[in-house]
């Protein structure tokens, strides 16, 4: 049978039985099989037809037989509980129950499916299974990316790629709520439709995030330590597989009526929202295990892993962020996870772990929710900062200003993390003896921020600067989290905040935060890593649009937003007073986002275009010292052929005859007339 | 040595600039409390410090862009050095004892904010999805909109009926959330006559955005004329007949104070409750089967006892106590409202 005829086939098949599993389901629940509403029909269609239609191009790949598999946990969830509520004599169907339980199901179908669980089941009965090596016989080279996949480049890829389509689509959530902002009063969306797209839109941008730091992790760190792979391949492969059911069901959310509590899910709203924020709730349970699984991973790599040579002090920069991220990610996230399986609990069993009727207290629900969730931000922005760090001195011809210093620091935030969580409840009705030594430590994370950006101005300073594109990105990194930074100060202090909590300039803060810590950054390193990847460079002038686009958009964006906070725009809300005055700074938000989302619409237009016909990058093209770049690229699949040994410091640029590692026999100094001009 | 010159004299004339512009730019709307006043001088404070550090970066960090580039075909490297011990711990100690005297500075304005006297005034605030009431238990008043007398303190003692609201008045620069289940506190005191508005600063879920009322500090004289009507014990100067106030302007005000419109479209769009829009007149289908002719009577019966019919299709969700917040003469008043809308 021909491909396309397969194809064809596959597509049609999955279609009708995509449709008859929805009628079929509505069956079993006493529901008559056709709604009014026949879009969730045809979603489903096209969906299982797209299924179909990947199991059509070839059966064996993973991502199809993962979603198939989800599917089944999905059906089998449903006709457990419907089984189990006729047994104990309620009615057979109650749609929320059902679709719980079949949520918790799903994700297991999904890992059953796509093959993450087959190499531990297996030994389990004590069949022994070997470590996979390159793509499995007989597949052309793109198929391990679309199924369970032990080496660490690839989960890499498969992170960043997932994470950068999760941007899309709360990307364009925002554009599309940005363009209701307008004017006020409500011009297309309804109140409910508007207040789901901003939860979705910031829950799925963390998800996205997420991804993007595991993506920049997972390939980068066994490479820059010398390792082969990472200390656990299998359950590498696990915590990036598991996140795909996870997105998969936060975005089922929008056919479950949404819901309205913002991506923080504060109890009592969320126990009285609609039902959609089970799913929500649950697929951020879910993702919370890759987070833990494959920061442990991570961990070990890094304290075990490491070249002949290199002591801590010597390793690259960067991985010391992903280390003091990796600390954070292990030991916090099972709180955002609890605290969103109680909301569960409280919401579908009645146990009233919020509810003061019931001796419980809404305001356990923020402690828990923001011990996880502040630290969450670092877990965001140190490998960002990480990346400015690693980039700099490689851009500036200069050593890393204060090496010791910045990694402390790295270390010194991660720890600090952890006893400011409470700053986000000082308008909450928290006691005075808890605001004041919350004011204090959320102060103090001034102090190592502070550290880091000196230290990059101490880089700089009297280096031989160029300013290739990902160089462009670290310097607006830097001008963009500085906005980040400064705005934090007036939100620690208890009297400022009574006046600023919840308002646009939180939103602007926190946007500087994030694009200047992690968007930006990881731009910097997509274009920096990119011929290393791919073995061919980027449109340097597509990057420089890229570039302009995104800083000057975001540069008026986020000082907008902060302007409006100032003036009384509350964050979240569908609509605003007319009388305010706001509507021109809401004019200039909507354009400056717009410019944004093109500029990174060309940035991947770009990296996309140029993975297939850029030029053949040479193989050291930013002279860097890195171990990573004395490699032919693309990367081969077992990373060095043979161990190479650390001889030096990482960032002695401008110190003749010296070098970072010696391998197979050579030292790599880098000879910085073979720098291309730029 | 030149460089470190060069930079220093930008620097320093930069922040001048800036200094002089940030402190000329009327970063928040007016001052109508005491606490305001207080909350504005820190947040000045800290707006000459974000403006002297935000100099200091990026203009060490522009002038390394443009001085410290390397030329074209130029094969040299950087000048080396990778740290210095002494600069490291000097921008650590000193951001360490900006902070901490910030931090410090914030405890002293907190605790001024914070402080109870001995004649205020007390208003029980109560927020639900999507409105909010004030009592005044010292005359057993209430009422949509939060009246307040011009310099008295005042003490409000908030509660919520459902989920979490927040209580923020910006003129007021303060905010404190409601919390089901809890008691929470707020102190001020209005020094400025106007009118604003809380607005809810919580998402607390479909109608959040329209979760608004009116905040009017008055002079001591009308706060005490306002009381009085209230309590139907008024009576006006003579020769001086109080104007009657037109009762579809006052419905129109009540429509927004009392919260109605959060769940009553005025547009004809279905939102929690049924639209007003050509309501009057209309036959509408109760959830019993039954139907009704809206006139005056049925109005007045579904504000003051809205369970006792409910149109087919809505949920008996609307708050009990109208009742008790609003007069006669207010519900007559949004009743006249009610039937302007066609």
């Amino acid at each position: 049978m021909p491909t396309w005829l397969r194809i064809v086939l596959g597509f049609l098949i999955g279609a009708v039985l995509g449709a008859a599993v929805f009628v079929g389901v509505r069956a079993v629940g006493g529901l008559p099989p056709l709604a009014d509403d026949l879009r969730p029909l045809y979603a489903m269609a096209v969906f299982s037809g797209l299924v179909g239609l990947m199991l059509g191009i070839d059966r064996q790949l993973g991502l199809p037989r993962g979603l198939v598999g989800m599917a089944t946990g999905f059906v089998v969830g449903i006709l457990a509980t419907v089984g189990i509520r006729s047994l104990m004599g309620l009615t057979p169907w109650d749609t929320e129950s059902v679709w719980v339980v079949a949520s918790f199901v799903a994700p297991i179908g999904f890992l059953l499916g796509v093959g993450a669980l087959s190499d531990w089941l297996r030994w389990i009965v004590g069949i022994h299974t070997p470590d996979q090596h390159g793509p499995p016989p007989g597949k052309p080279g793109w198929f391990r990316y679309f199924g369970f996949d032990q080496n660490h480049k690839v989960i890499g890829i498969q992170y960043t790629v997932t994470g950068i389509l999760l941007m899309g689509i709360a990307g364009t959530l925002a554009m599309i709520f940005r363009t209701e902002l307008l004017a006020p009063g409500m011009q297309f969306l309804k109140p409910d439709t508007f207040n789901t797209f901003i939860s979705m839109h910031g829950i799925v941008m963390i998800a996205s995030i997420l991804l993007g730091v595991g993506g920049m992790a997972n390939y980068l760190v066994p490479l820059m330590l010398g390792a082969n792979d990472m200390a656990f391949p299998r359950l590498n492969g696990f915590a990036f597989w598991i996140t795909v059911p996870s997105a998969i069901l936060i975005i089922m959310a929008i056919f479950f009526g949404g819901w309205d509590t913002g991506w923080t899910g504060y109890a009592p709203l969320s126990v009285r929202t609609f039902m959609g924020v089970n799913f929500f709730m649950i697929g951020m349970f879910f993702f919370g295990f890759s987070s833990i699984l494959g920061s442990a991973n991570l961990i070990v790599t890094t304290l075990k892993m490491r070249a002949p040579g290199m002591t801590l002090f010597r390793m690259p920069i960067f991985v010391w962020a992903v280390l003091a991220t990796s600390f954070i990610q292990l030991t916090a996230t099972q709180f955002i996870g609890l605290s969103f399986l109680m909301v569960v609990l409280e919401r579908n069993l009645g146990m009233g772990f919020f509810n003061t009727a019931l001796g419980g207290d809404p305001l356990l629900f923020q402690h828990l929710f923001w011990f996880y969730s502040h630290p969450a931000v670092y877990i965001f922005i140190l490998p960002g900062l990480g990346i400015v760090s690693e980039l700099l001195p490689v851009f500036s011809r200069k050593p890393l200003f204060g090496y010791r210093w910045i990694a402390l620091s790295s270390m010194a935030i991660a720890l600090l993390g952890f006893m400011v969580w409470a700053h986000h409840m000082f308008t909450a009705g928290i006691p005075n003896a808890l605001r004041l030594p919350f004011m204090y430590t959320t102060m103090l994370v001034a102090v190592p921020t502070g550290v880091k950006f000196f230290s990059w101005l101490g880089t700089v300073w009297r280096g031989k600067l160029f300013f290739p594109t990902p160089m462009l990105f670290v310097l607006a990194s830097i001008a963009v989290f500085l906005i980040g930074g400064l705005t934090g100060p007036p939100l620690a202090t208890v009297p400022t905040d009574l006046h600023l909590h919840d308002s646009y300039f939180v939103v602007g803060h926190f946007h500087a935060t994030m694009f200047g810590g992690f968007v930006f950054p990881f731009f910097a390193a997509l274009y920096y890593w990119f011929p290393k990847i791919t073995g061919r460079m980027y449109n340097e002038r597509l990057g420089q649009i890229h570039f302009a686009l995104q800083t000057t958009g975001f540069y008026i964006m986020s000082l907008t937003m902060a302007r409006t906070g100032l003036l009384g725009m509350r964050r979240r809300i569908a609509d605003y007073d007319p009388a305010m005055n706001i509507q021109n700074l809401h004019i200039i938000m909507t354009l400056a986002g717009f410019a944004i989302f093109i500029g990174v619409l060309i940035g991947v237009y770009n990296l996309v275009v140029s993975a297939r016909r850029g030029e053949v990058a040479v193989m050291n093209p930013w002279g860097s010292r890195s171990p990573e770049w004395q490699i032919p690229s693309p990367v081969p699949e077992h990373n060095y052929e043979e161990p190479f040994e650390v001889v030096g410091n990482p960032y002695d640029y401008g110190l003749p005859g010296t070098a970072y590692v010696r391998m197979n026999g050579h030292e790599k100094t880098t000879a910085p007339a073979a720098l291309p001009a730029h | 040595m030149r460089h470190a010159i060069n930079v220093t004299v930008i620097i320093l004339v930069s922040i001048f600039a800036l200094l002089f512009i940030a402190d000329n730019v009327q970063w928040m709307p007016v001052q109508a409390s005491a606490e305001a006043k207080l909350i504005d001088w820190l947040f000045n404070l800290h707006i000459d410090i974000i403006v002297v550090l935000y100099v200091l970066v990026n203009g060490i960090l522009l002038y390394s862009v443009f001085v410290f580039r390397r030329k074209k075909d130029d094969p040299s490297e950087g000048v080396y050095f990778h740290g210095n011990t002494r600069l490291e711990i000097l921008w650590t100690v000193i951001p360490l004892i900006v902070v901490v005297y910030f931090a410090v500075l914030g405890a002293g304005v907190l605790r001024q904010t914070l402080e109870a006297a001995d004649d205020e005034l007390e208003v029980v605030v109560t927020a639900r999805q999507w409105a909010w009431t004030f009592e005044y238990p010292e005359w057993g008043i209430a009422s949509t909109e939060l009246n307040l007398p011009v310099d008295r303190r005042v003490h409000l003692v908030l509660h919520s009926e459902d989920v979490t609201h927040s209580f923020w008045v910006p003129e007021f620069r303060l905010k404190q959330d409601t919390v089901p289940g809890q008691e929470h506190h707020l102190r001020l005191t209005p020094t400025r006559v106007g009118t604003y508005k809380v607005r809810c600063a919580e998402l607390c879920g479909t109608s959040h955005a329209y979760m608004e009322a009116p905040v009017n500090v008055m002079t001591a004289e009308d706060f005490e004329i306002w009381r009085q009507k209230r309590l139907g014990i008024y009576v006006p100067p003579e020769g001086e007949e109080a104007p009657a106030e037109d009762p579809v302007a006052l419905g129109q005000r009540l429509a927004t104070s009392a919260g109605c419109i959060a769940c009553h479209s005025l547009d004809g769009s279905a939102l929690v409750g049924p639209t007003w829009k050509g309501i009057f007149g209309k036959t509408e289908t109760m959830a019993d089967g039954s139907t009704v002719v809206v006139d005056e009577a049925y109005l007045h019966e579904s504000i003051v006892n809205p369970s006792a019919k409910l149109v087919a299709g809505f949920q008996d969700l609307m708050p009990k106590n109208y009742g008790d917040i609003l007069t006669e003469a207010e519900i007559n008043a949004l009743i006249e409202y009610i039937k302007t809308i066609r």
